[in-house]
């Protein structure tokens, strides 16, 4: 361990768990209400900062209005996506519906590349690059204490996320939309026979995860730029959410926030093959998680019966 | 898979019973189909033979995929890794130790199903989405162990050159040749997964995929039966492995990737999951999908100037993936469900049933 690394490795780690939190968060949406798990959420990530982008700089709209008009057609494209896709397979095995939203990524990474192209782009900065935070931390090495350098777009990207997951959280808590959505995750056929609308909540839960999906996608695209690759952070939810627990929406920050920390630290070694299992760290953390406590830490326990 | 037969056909023998290939004229078209594969090289154009040798090997992989996910209904996102593994194996037995390669691919066989049955472990706590979690984890884990443990072998993210095999100072240095090793290790191991799954183990394999508490209940052992599946389908991920890295020459951990992982799965939904025939119509499909992609892919480019050179690689995801939503909502048995349709038809004729 370099042990003088350690807390801005573990800053910065934490910072970048926001984003990795309000990921795993469409993925719960979806998974709460529906059961299925969403493998194209990253997909749908790209394409929220890729409309996001186009609409600014292509189409040179202001910033504000580029987010609002993304975040309104990602809600369309998460209806859409329920409606053509989903909705068919309704009552059939787990394995179909894992392939669909496999095949959706599939075509939503297709489509990403044939209508924008695979450029590296810069996308408009939204929090200043300059100036980031100093934080000095209580730890001392070499009788200096030790300054912790904040960047000024993980910062707020990290809160933006935080709050994100707070907001959604007490919809599901406090109205009667969230009261339905989580009357729908216990029974199906119950909730439809006590009035809900049980496709339409699936609907709006698609929505809300490409809503989600779409200002995840712009704040990773403000700290890290643009590309076709942008879908692989959700290759670091899928353990967070299952550390987290499938069905919990504060297990989304935590889970996160734990992956991004793991990943943090391991980079903050000095041995080059520890430093580089930073990228397996997510899936080392999952495994651990699998063989411990399947449920996660938030989960429920599912007893089966025949 | 029980053959609907017309009224007042019976077995009058159990060998008649059980035999995969029931008539002469089967035998014969059989044997001249497989001439005509073998003598391929000698009237096809070498891109087709290239092409036959690629689906033939993505059928042995999709054929072991078939037994742990079409038989055994336990989903893994980890073929590919395991491809990798044998492909290393191989790669490093006949590079380094001087190993034939036909003495060196059942030993990459045998290694990925090792490594498959470490990642397999996992299924008996665990399944549907979580076991997904944990098969995705090898396709994270072994990739990044080629690319970092052990720098001077496996010489990182640049990976290896592999050798062409030679057997009795025959070099298999062209798809022309490279064919006759792939078809018969395709032939071999298609027989032994058909008759995998019409033995005792396939007949467990199914109770486990149908209902694995009520097959427990009934005395099939998980433990052993979850693990042979992954075993089994590492095994023929190796085998796969192996023959496309001697095949393309050249091995590094992106080679076989996570996409290759699901357009395995995709193949199996297309020709039909829990049947012998199902990995081949599915190979031949989808890989027939990439090849339409390549040809179509400069039409696109006049379509949307905007791409150009990465049409090609757009439509491909493009096409598989429409064309997999399509059959897992309209055909979710898959192509060789409406082959035995068809062949029932076809027995039937001219009445219905």
């Amino acid at each position: 361990m370099n042990w003088q690394l350690v807390p801005q490795f573990a800053i910065t780690g934490l910072l970048a768990g926001g984003p990795i939190a309000l990921t795993a968060l469409g993925l719960v949406l979806i998974f709460k209400s529906s059961y299925i798990f969403n493998f194209a959420q990253g997909q749908l990530l790209l394409m929220g900062a890729l409309i996001t982008w186009w609409l600014s700089v292509e189409r040179g709209l202001p910033l504000w209005a580029a987010i609002l008009l993304a975040i309104i057609l990602s809600a369309l494209l998460g209806l859409a996506i329920e409606r053509l896709a989903l909705r068919p397979m309704t009552g059939q095995p787990l394995l179909s519906i894992i392939l669909m939203t496999l095949a959706l990524s599939q075509v939503l990474q297709g489509l990403a590349l044939l209508l924008f192209g695979g450029a590296q782009r810069n996308f408009p900065q939204i929090f200043s690059a300059a100036n980031p935070y100093r934080l000095t931390t209580p730890f001392v090495f070499n009788d200096k204490s030790i300054v912790v350098i904040l960047k000024q777009n993980l910062t707020w990207s990290f809160v933006v996320a935080v709050l994100g997951v707070l907001v959604i959280g007490a919809f599901f808590r406090f109205t009667r939309t969230g009261l339905a959505m989580r009357g729908t995750s216990e029974d199906h056929e119950l909730a439809q026979s006590m009035g809900l609308r049980v496709h339409r909540i699936f609907g709006l839960s698609w929505a809300l995860a490409g809503v989600v999906a779409t200002v995840g996608g712009i704040l990773l695209a403000t700290s890290s730029g643009l590309d076709l690759s942008l879908s692989v952070v959700v290759l670091a939810a899928f353990p967070a959410v299952l550390l987290g627990g499938l069905e919990s929406i504060p297990g989304t920050i935590v889970g996160g926030l734990i992956i991004g920390l793991s990943q943090g630290l391991v980079a903050a070694s000095r041995a080059s093959i520890v430093r580089n299992a930073a990228e397996i760290m997510p899936y080392v953390v999952l495994l651990i998680v699998l063989i411990f406590r399947p449920e996660g830490l938030f989960g429920q326990k599912r007893i089966e019966r025949i | 898979m029980a053959a609907i037969r017309p009224a007042g056909e019976f077995d009058t023998s159990y060998a008649r019973d059980m035999a995969a290939i029931r008539r002469p004229w089967q035998w014969g078209l059989l044997f001249a189909f497989i001439l005509a594969l073998y003598t391929l090289p000698f009237y096809a154009s070498q891109s087709l033979v290239s092409l036959v040798n690629r689906i033939g090997i993505t059928i042995i992989a999709v054929q072991g995929l078939n037994l742990l996910t079409g038989y055994t209904g336990q989903i893994s996102l980890g073929q590919a890794a395991f491809m990798t593994t044998g492909g290393y194996i191989s790669a490093l037995l006949v590079n380094n130790l001087g190993w034939p390669f036909f003495a060196a691919l059942p030993v990459a066989a045998l290694g990925a199903g090792i490594v498959g049955l470490v990642f397999g472990l996992p299924s008996l706590r665990v399944k549907g989405f979580y076991l997904v979690m944990a098969t995705l984890a090898a396709q994270f884990i072994i990739p990044w162990f080629t690319r970092n443990a052990f720098h001077k072998v496996l010489n990182g993210a640049q990976g290896l050159n592999v050798q062409v095999p030679v057997l009795f100072g025959l070099e298999f240095n062209s798809p022309q040749r490279y064919i006759y090793i792939t078809l018969t290790v395709l032939i071999l191991s298609t027989m032994v997964a058909h008759n995998a799954s019409r033995s005792r183990l396939g007949r467990a394999f199914v109770a486990i995929r149908d209902n694995d508490l009520a097959a427990e209940v009934l005395g099939v052992n998980l433990f052993k039966y979850k693990l042979q599946a992954f075993f089994l389908a590492a095994v023929y991920a190796g085998l796969a492995g192996a023959l496309a890295a001697h095949n393309i020459r050249h091995l590094n951990s992106e080679t076989f990737n996570l996409t290759d992982s699901v357009f395995y799965l995709g193949m199996l939904v297309v020709g039909g999951l829990g049947s012998s025939l199902g990995p081949i119509f599915g190979a031949i499909v989808v890989e027939g999908l990439i090849e339409g992609a390549t040809l179509f892919g400069p039409f696109f480019i006049s379509l949307f100037p905007s791409t150009a050179a990465g049409a090609v690689q757009a439509l491909r995801p493009l096409f598989f993936g429409v064309a997999l939503m399509l059959f897992l909502i309209f055909e979710p048995r898959g192509l060789a469900h409406r082959w035995y349709l068809l062949k029932a038809a076809w027995r039937l004729r001219p009445f219905s049933y």
